[in-house]
């Protein structure tokens, strides 16, 4: 086998996932996705995307399609692989665009590929709601992208979760006021551990240790033993999903004695409960969910039955649910024009399995949870911005 | 002691990552860029036979050393061997294995994102041993002394036995080794078939205390690389050093200045290395 044979191999295999077909009687209503199936956030994408558009996919076409144009049209994926590269992420959106011009998009994992994508997608007149993408430059970005929404919340609605968090658990007398905090030496841990790092001290906490280490650091025993040192009554971190892990796992091996553990991104996966077992019992971590809506537990089971795997405890509800969002306002419209799509998704409200979303003047939807806790093998929101259902915080009691 | 400790249980494992692609490189000439990747499948099998069945991965070790070994010996010669026989030099084999080896790495890549893109991360010995006044990993402490075990086994059989002496031979010089009647071919399908083994063990040891997944693989083919030319091309006992090196240069930095500078460190070493000794630690010199 030749180089160029390897290509066309490697190429049949990126390309067998790239179509979600269906039986069409009628034309279908496209959706370009530009998704990570390899690269540094492919891990993610995987748990929290690419199973939810599955879903979405087989609900959608299982009811016939959507209702356009007085007729039902069934949907369709074109999907290409960005290997998390935000070049030729540019590019596949470009073609999806120009080339293959489907009807819709939706939107990509990640704050950055939100961000780098947004211009592209204004162009286009392409309606993005946005899921996993946090930052504190929602209004700036929705003022010049008229077409990006927000769903997941804000660094600093994030960080106040948590500050709020440790405070409810200072003022039971769980913890003291001594915080070790350490971030992933990256775009999205040095802007959160920033905003902490102001919010901890106003709220009248002390930072006894603050330190980052670099995006894929094999070893981060030297990390937690010198938070370990600092004697902490309470551990932040600001991580992804394998220094989650593996933060956890040194913790446990440390034996780090504190009431309150945070730890960011990949806490809410199933994975997470997979590996620790009961030893996370009373993990705090970045999302979480009110697991006991009728529609959260009618939508976690179907994730189940269709996908074959358990949905994370945060941003996977909230990606169905701008999936729902697009797909009442197309339904709304009733056909498929994007600009009034995009009118139709400021002016509505939508019900969606995380309840009612409706954009405020920035397109941001200040509906959101942003801490969880493991409760008895769920990760239950103990903070919330604008949802009201999250549940008091509780000391962990070690690692057993 | 702490940095001593935890620092040698990270070269130890850095010393997993390395000795592969050393014997691969060093004998076979063949830079491999799936190094990594067929590290990745080793995490993904003791991954999968844990998660699947509860097979312990030092179980996992037994099955897939031979699977690898048949694997990359098949690799070598299906698509490997035309390369070696049509190159007129050394360094047009390195160009042309390292093109076909890249193009390799993106199809294992998308083999393994089918079989699973999520994370393959589960818990084994992650418990503490406390020794000589540190606290360290079970599992961590388990790779490492299988390091030292594959490590010290291949030294002593590349420098006491036969066919290890006709395999240094060929990493000396292939053309010299052929005259005085040594299967050159034959022994660099082995060198890397034997490579490809040792690097997919190192994956299995990995997994039980890194969070892999699919594409992570190159992460630790540049890992390795740099060990392989920091220790010296062809020479286990300079990849262990180098490794070991690595492991507690990275880990005193992390704890004595800032975690946030551990890859700062590594860089630096690395550029040292060549700088005063661009043939590695242990290297022969240019031949």
């Amino acid at each position: 086998m030749n180089r160029r044979n390897f290509a066309i191999a490697s190429a049949a295999v990126a390309l067998s996932f790239a179509f979600a077909e269906a039986p069409q009687a009628q034309e279908p209503i496209k959706f370009g996705m530009v998704a990570h199936l390899s690269g540094p956030l492919a891990g993610g994408e995987a748990v929290t995307h690419l199973p939810n558009v599955q879903l979405w996919v087989e609900e959608v076409n299982g009811r016939g399609g959507l209702m356009v144009d007085g007729k039902r049209r069934p949907v369709e994926i074109v999907q290409y692989d960005d290997k998390t590269n935000p070049a030729e992420h540019i590019k596949a959106v470009q073609r999806l665009a120009s080339q293959d011009e489907v009807d819709f998009m939706i939107a990509p994992y990640g704050t950055g590929f939100n961000i780098a994508a947004a211009p592209i997608y204004a162009r286009y007149k392409y309606p993005l709601v946005a899921v996993t993408a946090i930052t504190d430059e929602i209004h700036e970005l929705t003022a010049k992208f008229p077409n990006m929404f927000f769903t997941l919340g804000s660094t600093s609605g994030f960080v106040e979760g948590v500050t709020n968090t440790l405070k409810t658990l200072q003022s039971k007398g769980v913890i003291g006021d001594k915080v070790a905090m350490v971030n992933v030496a990256d775009a999205f841990g040095i802007e959160l551990a920033g905003v902490a790092r102001e919010k901890f001290k106003e709220a009248g906490f002390n930072i006894v240790y603050d330190k980052s280490y670099p995006l894929g650091t094999p070893d981060l025993s030297p990390v937690m033993k010198g938070a370990k040192a600092a004697a902490p009554d309470a551990f932040v971190a600001w991580s992804y999903p394998p220094d989650s892990f593996a933060l956890t796992e040194q913790a446990i091996i440390e034996d780090l004695d504190v009431k309150a553990f945070y730890t960011a991104v990949a806490t809410a996966f199933p994975a997470y409960g997979g590996k620790f077992g009961n030893a996370i019992e009373g993990n705090l971590g970045a999302g979480g969910v009110n697991p006991n809506t009728d529609a959260m537990k009618a939508y976690r089971k179907r994730h189940q039955d269709v996908t074959g795997k358990a949905p994370d405890y945060w941003a996977s509800a909230t990606y169905y649910s701008a999936l729902q969002v697009l797909e009442q306002a197309i339904e709304g419209v009733g056909k498929v024009d994007r600009e009034a799509v995009t009118q139709h998704i400021k002016t509505n409200a939508f019900e969606t399995v995380i309840g009612t979303i409706r954009f405020d003047k920035h397109n941001n939807s200040e509906r959101y949870w942003s801490v969880g806790q493991w409760r008895g093998g769920q990760f239950v929101a103990v903070a919330d911005t604008g949802m009201g259902d999250s549940v008091a915080p509780v000391a962990k009691k070690g690692w057993k | 002691m702490d940095v001593v400790i935890s620092g040698l249980l990270l070269g130890g494992a850095y010393a997993l990552v390395a000795m592969g692609l050393n014997l691969q490189y060093g004998v076979a000439r063949i830079m491999n860029l799936a190094n990594g990747e067929i590290l990745i499948l080793g995490g993904l099998a003791a991954f999968w036979a844990f998660v699947s069945f509860g097979l312990s991965p030092l179980l996992t070790l037994v099955i897939v050393a031979p699977l690898a070994f048949i694997g990359s010996w098949a690799m070598y010669r299906l698509l490997l061997r035309p390369l070696v026989r049509r190159a007129k030099s050394r360094g047009q084999l390195e160009v042309d294995s390292i093109l076909a080896t890249f193009g390799i790495s993106f199809f294992l890549v998308g083999v393994m994102v089918s079989l699973r893109a999520e994370y393959f991360t589960y818990s084994f010995l992650a418990t503490p041993v406390h020794m000589l006044g540190t606290t360290v990993a079970a599992n961590r402490l388990v790779a490492a002394l299988i390091a030292a075990a594959i490590g010290g086994a291949l030294y002593v059989w590349l420098n006491r036995s036969r066919p290890g002496m006709a395999v240094r031979a060929v990493a000396v010089s292939p053309e010299a080794a052929g005259l005085v009647g040594i299967d050159v071919d034959r022994i660099s399908a082995f060198a890397f078939a034997l490579g490809g083994a040792v690097t997919a063990l190192g994956g299995c040891l990995i997994s039980t205390f890194v969070t892999l997944d699919a594409s992570s693989g190159v992460i630790f083919t540049m890992k390795a690389l740099i060990i392989v030319i920091m220790g010296g091309v062809g020479d286990i006992r300079g990849a262990i050093i180098a490794a070991l090196i690595l492991g507690l240069v990275e880990t005193a930095v992390a704890t004595i200045i800032d975690p946030g500078l551990t890859l700062v460190a590594a860089y630096a070493i690395f550029l040292a290395v060549l700088l005063f000794r661009p043939q590695g630690l242990f290297g022969q010199g240019n031949a």
